[in-house]
């Protein structure tokens, strides 16, 4: 089948949805692409790297009737027209924020995947467009308020004088969160990170955080499907104090807290911007769905009364498009992966898996959005972290039957030695001390060494050569021949044996 | 001073050395020395044994003599040749066919001692003393026919001569107490009378239950297999010592067999198994399951970005598997540590207790690349460490590594402690395919968002990194 990818038309966008190390990937699967010229312009790929990697240079006509189009941005309500019958439209949509959109498209004869409809479930996650692109956007949101802030982010000790870290406080650890405190971390600055799901701060340590608790009476909240929920009035209460607390200190605030299908909450109050240091920066990575901050203004910079820069940006993937669109692009392929099992260019859509369905908002002109809930199994703290409790050693034997069973063991023992005749007793005598003193003698070996130690044990095993030797000197024929053959087998034993521990302990050597 | 006094006394020397040896054999810096040990006590008590043969033997001296040197030297030769041209790789199969002999030994000796006692009169016993022998014959020959076709079967399955899948049996644990069953009736029956069709009857059923015992273990426990036979070839030795009046072949015989028993149970609680069990054969049964699970998808990686992964870490953790073993890629491993600790990366190797073929195999293979033995751990030591690793290299290992032992109580190897490599940063998986391991269990390891995969031979995609390291640009 056709790939198409065309070209962005909403204004600002400079992502494309294949790179040619995509395509690459794709023609892989059995796809064959063709990409509207031009497009790869602005994430700096060229049109005749995508040719390279095996894509057709075409017109936005070309690209659109493809059997299957590639977009990062969902269609205008213009452009819905544009795919032809029974084409499949793989791009971003919001379904839930455009109901116009997905009746109109539903209006249509073709099927339209939406890339951030996929379910927050561990196997859909190489292709969870929302958890690459919020990546970005962390990161970004550092490069950001580095560029805005007047100051190293390192403490430094130079002839010119001591320089302190920066302090950032990054809110909401979810993806952005996340790669925000790593990014800041790894420039040198002192972080620090708040989230109402305790189970992050072992995240937050990971990247180099400290995690900020916020103390209340109440059990830590868990979402079951894989979001930050909205918290409760007493919890807000006390995490508003930590947020005051926080924002006088800070240097940086990095906000990236978002509820889906609901306003962003709000974090910083314009009580806590006024209190924070001339020059500070914060960077709202929420801006766009109202803001985790007061006076935080959609797509601007503003600049408060106490010299206190706020970034409003939303488009901060959108900054960093090559690696964005790499991200982007390595999702569809993921996608594709997942929608053709047998790797021969035909996609085929499975509505019984879950993540198929979650992203499937129409299917042949029937409307399927909004999805069945998906359960997600295990909330991420259980996924990752947690490795859950071994199970339980087996039950060893109760008491009183481990000392009957001793018991009876030693009473045998004793009646055995006790009632045979000579030269049984002494026999007995000599394995039971040896047992016990084989036990004793391994009981600290080096786990290293197991097999030169069995080795050694086989060779010494092979001492019932001994009990051969005595039978061949009996002198009758028949016993003569057996009793050879096993000094023979009892030999290759003994000196295979020894001879193949000295060469295992040769190799064994002590680095430095 | 009598002959049969200064065996006696050479016995006692001989015993006192191979426990030194056993000793020193726990520990590194004694090991060669434990090897020593091992040798003399066995240049004594040959040396006393044959001594005693010749002088005892009063007619047909210069047979026996004949005899002697020619099975010792044939014997002698054929094992060191072994031993010499043995890959390490290979080492399982060897231990557990020189298991064989021994096995197959002490079932000669023992229809020796029949021979001797019941056909032709000798040995004077008479009375209980008479029966007693009768009994010891029997238990000798059970216990040696048992080693003997289990370690044949071992040694088959280790060389992938048959399947490794264990075979299951309609009530196999009928068979298996049905034949400790026969054995007991035949016993009995030989004590009483003891004909020639009975002994010939004991040595059937021991050797096909040394095949079933065997065989309906999966090829994934034979670390315990390889050291319960080890034990087993003790009491095999032991008994002919009770048989033939032999202190020295009592003491050497449960020497081994305490030692290689213990060592049995130190891995049977490695892998969370019960040591009966284990000890009764076929504790692989679970029928594997999850074979169809939908665990998600898994990501690939290609050497060059391993290579880039590795450049960039500090800390990073091997966890081998049998599957390194396979593909002999304990060089380029080496090799790849001995870069990495140039550029001052942290390496250190994570061993699970049942990790390869053999107790201590990945060690072996590890030593004979070179690298240095105090930067390989063991599971608990290193455990712990893997949070903090930025990289783990999971090379042909499977089972020792898979999350579903901790977090899924239904999956057949739950319970069984595993190296954490999940939690490590990043986790690179060498593999051949996506098929499931040695215990048939699928590992959700494959599938988590730290872990990628790199697919193809394990020797050529170390290589492979070990090459594009070096155009790294170091940091």
């Amino acid at each position: 089948m056709l790939i198409g990818v065309t070209c962005e038309t909403r204004p600002g966008e400079t992502r494309v949805a294949a790179t040619p190390a995509t395509v690459r990937q794709l023609t892989g699967l059995g796809y064959d692409v063709v990409i509207e010229a031009g497009a790869g312009q602005l994430s700096a790929f060229a049109d005749e790297a995508y040719a390279e990697a095996g894509a057709t240079v075409g017109t936005a006509e070309d690209a659109w009737e493809a059997d299957i189009v590639f977009r990062v941005n969902g269609p205008t309500l213009e452009e819905v027209s544009r795919p032809k019958d029974g084409a499949t439209l793989v791009s971003t949509l919001a379904p839930a924020l455009n109901p116009d959109l997905v009746d109109a498209l539903s209006a249509r004869p073709i099927t339209v995947l939406a890339m951030d409809a996929v379910p927050r479930i561990s196997r859909a996650q190489s292709l969870d467009v929302l958890s690459s692109m919020a990546n970005i956007a962390g990161y970004r949101a550092v490069v950001e308020a580095a560029y805005e802030f007047g100051r190293f982010f390192t403490g430094q000790i130079t002839a010119a004088g001591k320089v302190p870290p920066a302090k950032v406080l990054v809110a909401g650890v979810g993806v952005a969160g996340l790669a925000a405190i790593g990014a800041a971390s790894s420039l040198g600055a002192i972080v620090r990170a708040a989230d109402p799901r305790a189970e992050v701060a072992d995240q937050v340590k990971s990247l180099g955080g400290e995690y900020l608790p916020v103390v209340v009476e109440e059990e830590a909240q868990q979402s079951t499907d894989g979001y930050a929920k909205a918290t409760s009035e007493a919890y807000d209460e006390a995490a508003a104090k930590l947020y005051s607390v926080q924002a006088a200190d800070v240097d940086i605030i990095i906000t990236t807290a978002l509820i889906p299908g609901r306003t962003a909450p709000r974090l910083i109050t314009a009580a806590d911007v006024a209190g924070m240091k001339p020059g500070s920066v914060i960077v709202d990575l929420a801006a766009g769905m109202g803001g985790n901050v007061e006076g935080s203004v959609a797509g601007e910079r503003v600049v408060t009364a106490n010299g206190v820069t706020v970034l409003g940006y939303t488009d901060l993937a959108n900054r960093l498009p090559t690696q964005a669109s790499q991200l982007y692009g390595t999702n569809l392929v993921n996608l594709m992966r997942l929608l053709t099992p047998d790797k021969d260019g035909q996609l085929v859509l499975d509505l019984d898996d879950v993540v198929q369905r979650g992203i499937t908002v129409v299917r042949d002109g029937e409307k399927l959005w909004p999805p069945p809930p998906v359960q997600v199994s295990a909330a991420p703290a259980t996924t990752g972290q947690q490795t859950g409790t071994p199970a339980e050693p087996r039950k060893p034997l109760s008491t009183p039957a481990k000392l009957a069973s001793v018991l009876v063991a030693v009473a045998v023992l004793f009646l055995i030695t006790a009632l045979a005749p000579a030269p049984i007793p002494q026999d007995f005598t000599v394995l039971a001390l040896a047992i016990v003193v084989g036990y004793y003698v391994i009981g600290k070996v080096h786990h290293a060494l197991h097999t030169p130690l069995m080795s050694v044990t086989n060779a010494i095993s092979g001492v019932i050569v001994v009990g051969a030797l005595v039978q061949v000197g009996l002198g009758v024929g028949t016993i003569q021949i057996l009793a050879g053959i096993a000094i023979l087998l009892a030999s290759i034993n003994v000196f295979g044996g020894f001879a193949v521990t000295r060469r295992m302990l040769a190799m064994f050597s002590k680095g430095n | 001073m009598s002959s049969s006094s200064i065996a006696t006394a050479a016995y006692l020397v001989a015993a006192l050395l191979f426990i030194l040896s056993l000793a020193g054999l726990a520990k590194h810096e004694s090991a060669k020395q434990g090897w020593t040990y091992g040798v003399s006590g066995m240049v004594i008590a040959l040396a006393a044994t044959i001594g005693l043969t010749i002088h005892d033997s009063s007619t047909h001296r210069t047979t026996v003599v004949v005899i002697i040197v020619a099975a010792v030297a044939v014997g002698g030769l054929i094992g060191l040749w072994r031993a010499r041209i043995v890959k390490m790789t290979e080492m399982p199969e060897l231990i557990a066919l020189l298991h064989s002999f021994v096995g197959l030994a002490a079932v000669l000796v023992g229809w020796a001692s029949y021979v001797e006692v019941e056909r032709k009169g000798l040995g004077g016993f008479t009375g209980s003393l008479l029966r007693i022998h009768h009994a010891e014959v029997f238990i000798g020959i059970f216990i040696g026919a048992v080693t003997f076709t289990g370690s044949i079967v071992a040694n088959l399955k280790l060389s992938v001569r048959i399947k490794s899948a264990p075979l299951v049996l309609p009530g196999k644990n009928a068979i298996n107490l049905g034949a400790l069953l026969v054995f007991t009736v035949l016993t009995v029956g030989f004590i009483v009378h003891p004909a020639l069709w009975l002994i010939s009857a004991v040595t059937v059923v021991a050797l096909l239950l040394g095949w079933h015992l065997v065989a309906s273990i999966g090829g994934g426990d034979m670390p315990v297999v390889v050291s319960m036979l080890n034990s087993y070839s003790g009491w095999a030795a032991a008994a002919s010592g009770f048989l033939l009046n032999n202190d020295l072949l009592i003491v050497t015989g449960a020497l081994v067999g305490s030692s290689g028993a213990y060592l049995s149970y130190i891995m049977c609680q490695a892998m969370n198994r019960s040591f009966i069990s284990v000890i009764a054969g076929g504790f692989g049964i679970e029928a594997p399951s999850g074979g169809d699970q939908n665990l998600g998808r898994h990501r690939e990686i290609s050497a060059e970005e391993t290579a880039e992964l590795l450049a960039s870490a500090s800390k990073v953790v091997i966890t081998p598997g049998y599957g390194m073993a396979v593909a002999q890629a304990q060089y380029p491993v080496a090799e790849l540590t001995r870069t990495l600790r140039e550029r001052r990366v942290d390496v250190r190797f994570g061993i699970h207790p049942v990790a390869g073929r053999l107790p201590g195999h990945m060690n072996v293979l590890l030593a004979e690349a070179k690298v240095p033995y105090d930067i390989v751990l063991e599971m608990d030591e290193i455990n712990d460490d893997l949070a903090d690793t930025d990289v783990v290299l999971v090379i042909g290992a499977n089972d020792t590594v898979n999350p579903a032992a901790m977090d899924d109580p239904t999956s057949p190897i739950a319970g069984m402690p595993v190296l954490r490599v999940w939690e490590a940063k990043n986790v690179v998986v060498f593999k051949r395919s996506m098929a499931a391991g040695y215990a048939g269990v699928q590992n959700p390891l494959f599938y988590r968002e730290n872990t990628q995969m790199l697919f193809g031979d394990a020797k050529a995609g170390v290589d492979q990194i070990v090459s594009a390291l070096a155009a790294v640009v170091r940091v």
